[in-house]
């Protein structure tokens, strides 16, 4: 079994390699990434059964022992993110394939667009798996190397623009993770992360708070947490698609699943409860308010993403055993449901020939089925009973209940006010976009679209194209994953449960790691 | 722990100056910028390695009581390599908004001049650079020849002004 864990990121590796070596045989490209991808599913679903059953794999690299050698940790926490990121990330190659033929590779030129997200999955996957922070970096800094790229490619001045300012912001917060670990390195001696979290303790508490705080902010631009946030609606809608798809669904988790382990194992005697509350009440309201004032669709989704961040560190911060089950429950449902979202957008752009809700109409009629599908994921995020954004809310809520806490009560509060208004911002969407009848777009005046901000590089009225059914089928099937979250919503409850269980005790993690204790 | 006073006052003033340059809006600034705090972080990362000693390279048996700690420079070794390729990829960007901002709008819509080549196109000039290539090694073998007596008014040293003319 532990020969499969380093298989997770070489295959990835292996696969960017030769399809950059076919880098003029497009078929061969789209084989080869779907064959790496799907091996990679297939790993990580077998990870997720074996570590639910035997407990957590460890690898030593190259038979190195843990404070010397690289070390491959993948507990249930990771095989989860694993399962679901693979999932993903293969859905949307499915997508993309589907534009790419539809478009002849306009929008996504094959040559490079295979192999940097293979390398992007590979980065993803290397992050998951780290056992020391170094590797966590590295991992970091490949899927961040590979976002560059598909986020500026084609190269267009819009996309550059856009580029700019993420890429500004995603080299500073990866020289303060790199900085962090420099200082935690010089004061703990290590960059294990198993290690950490035993020798941290002997730190004086001040040492603790800066060492932990320093992380906490790198790792916060990552997921885009209020007051570093700011970055994300400019430069993700601007992307291909697909791209736009897999970053809002994927990288942020990086980081919330980076703070996962900083909080519950790294430092776990750092009081952090207070100062996450008051972070994730900023990014909860002041996410949501933003994608009220959007009449681009893709913004208005980046900003609902900014926003629902805040559910997450919200769930980290009450940091129960319940609270940490909601919030990875939590996290799958959004990964899932906001990567279906921006697809369907992708979708509705093709065939509505804009992404403004103020000139789209008509799209019920235009395409009934890409109506259903963005309805269910519409309804899903906004947390409409049945679906796994109420689930995952109710969980949330439960646990701030418990913690009787006059804090937790406003957060309680603001989740449902988010809840609700995320729910008016995609009725509107629906509304706007898919109710009113396509002759009505002319002159409309009503109070709903009034005051909206359109995106400063709207490029206008684009070209409708045919969709074909591929992009269709992949979009349908990503619904389908995330109203499987409800139907098996009981297990995968259990599951997370069981995560939360084993991330709640961290000893379990440094035990794991070494198993004949600490020296 | 010890660490040396120069460089922790040199990685403040690369910090410093790099932060500072990076605030302008040129990308041009923004390679220096992130030049400047990139390396003071890697002389963050040196210092932690404490006082210099000598090299950690175990000759002997058992390890040497001055040996400095090897790890930082590890982890400092892949962080330059990073750095490196980040670099890179800035200057492609640099390159590319300074194409952008000459064309302006132009820019984005000009075509690419691969566009429309199928892969037999792509083929056949890789095979007429093989072409190339031959009748280039043919000139050459041809004036090796004749030996090096008439190299200075051979037909590569033409005079300069003809040849400016030629490129205008």
């Amino acid at each position: 079994m532990n020969a499969l864990v380093p298989l997770v990121v070489t295959i990835p590796l292996l696969g960017a390699a030769i399809a950059l070596i076919f880098g003029h045989r497009p078929r061969i490209q789209i084989a080869i990434s779907s064959l790496a991808l799907t091996a990679v599913t297939i790993i990580s679903a077998v990870l997720l059964v074996w570590v639910d059953t035997h407990g957590t794999v460890v690898v030593n690299v190259g038979a190195w022992q843990p404070p010397w050698g690289i070390v491959l940790v993948v507990d249930r926490l990771s095989a989860i993110m694993l399962l679901v990121s693979a999932l993903m990330l293969l859905g949307v190659l499915i997508f993309s394939i589907g534009q790419g033929v539809a478009d002849n590779h306009d929008e996504t030129p094959v040559s490079i667009f295979h192999p940097t997200y293979l390398v992007l999955a590979a980065g993803l996957f290397d992050a998951f798996v780290a056992g020391d922070l170094f590797n966590m970096y590295v991992g970091f800094e490949m899927l961040l190397a590979a976002s560059y790229v598909l986020l500026t490619l084609g190269g267009t001045g819009a996309r550059i623009r856009a580029g700019v300012t993420y890429i500004v912001i995603s080299l500073m917060s990866s020289l303060l993770f790199l900085a962090s670990i420099a200082l935690i390195y010089g004061a703990t001696g290590t960059v294990t992360i198993a290690l950490i979290a035993e020798r941290v303790r002997d730190l004086p508490p001040d040492v603790q708070l800066i060492l932990c705080c320093a992380l906490l902010l790198g790792f916060a631009v990552k997921a885009a947490v209020f007051p570093v946030s700011f970055w994300l609606p400019d430069s993700y809608p601007t992307a291909p698609a697909p791209v736009t798809a897999v970053f809002a669904g994927l990288l942020t988790k990086v980081g919330v699943y980076a703070i996962i382990r900083t909080d519950t194992v790294l430092f776990t005697d750092v009081p952090l409860a207070v100062p996450l509350m008051i972070v994730a009440f900023f990014t909860l309201l002041i996410g949501i308010f933003g994608a009220l004032a959007q009449a681009d669709i893709k913004r208005l989704l980046s900003f609902t993403l900014v926003s629902h961040i805040g559910y997450m560190i919200f769930g980290i911060a009450v940091g129960s055993e319940l609270g940490m089950t909601a919030t990875i429950y939590y996290v799958v449902h959004h990964i899932i449901v906001q990567t279906t979202l921006f697809l369907a957008i992708g979708l509705v752009e093709r065939i509505g020939g804009t992404a403004s809700i103020s000139r789209l109409g008509g799209m019920l009629k235009a395409s009934p089925f890409v109506a259903i599908l963005f309805f269910i994921g519409a309804m899903n995020l906004g947390g409409i009973p049945p679906f796994s954004g109420f689930l995952g809310k109710v969980g949330l809520f439960q646990a701030g209940v418990q913690l009787n806490d006059p804090l937790a009560w406003i957060l309680i509060g603001a989740g449902a006010a988010t809840s609700l208004l995320t729910l008016y911002a995609l009725m509107r969407v629906w509304n706007m976009g898919f109710w009113r009848r396509k002759d009505e777009v002319k002159n409309y005046e009503s109070p709903l679209i009034q005051s909206l901000a359109e995106n400063p590089d709207d490029a206008g009225e684009i070209d409708r194209k045919h969709t074909p059914r591929l992009m269709i089928a992949a979009t349908t099937g990503m619904v389908l994953l995330s109203l499987s979250l409800t139907v098996f919503a009981g297990p995968l409850f259990d599951l997370a449960n069981r995560a939360a269980v084993a991330n709640e005790n961290h000893s379990n993690y440094v035990d794991a790691v070494f198993p004949g204790g600490v020296e | 722990m010890t660490a040396s006073l120069t460089l922790v006052v040199l990685m403040a003033v690369m910090y410093g100056t790099g932060i500072y340059v990076m605030l302008e809006r040129s990308l041009t600034r923004l390679l220096i910028g992130f030049l400047l705090v990139g390396n003071a972080t890697n002389i963050l990362i040196f210092l932690m390695s404490g006082p210099s000693g000598s090299a950690p390279i175990v000759t002997g048996t058992a390890a040497d009581e001055n040996m400095v700690d090897p790890v930082p420079q590890v982890l400092m070794l892949t962080a330059i390599v990073i750095n490196f390729g980040v670099v890179a990829f800035i200057l492609a960007l640099v390159y590319r908004s300074w194409w952008l901002a000459q064309l302006g709008d132009e820019g984005d819509t000009l075509t690419d001049e691969h566009a429309g080549e199928t892969e037999a196109s792509t083929e056949a000039a890789f095979a007429a650079v093989d072409e190339d290539d031959l009748a280039i090694q043919q000139v050459l073998d041809a004036s090796n020849e004749h030996g090096d007596t008439d190299s200075d008014s051979g037909p590569i040293e033409d005079d300069p002004e003809a040849r400016e003319k030629e490129r205008r």
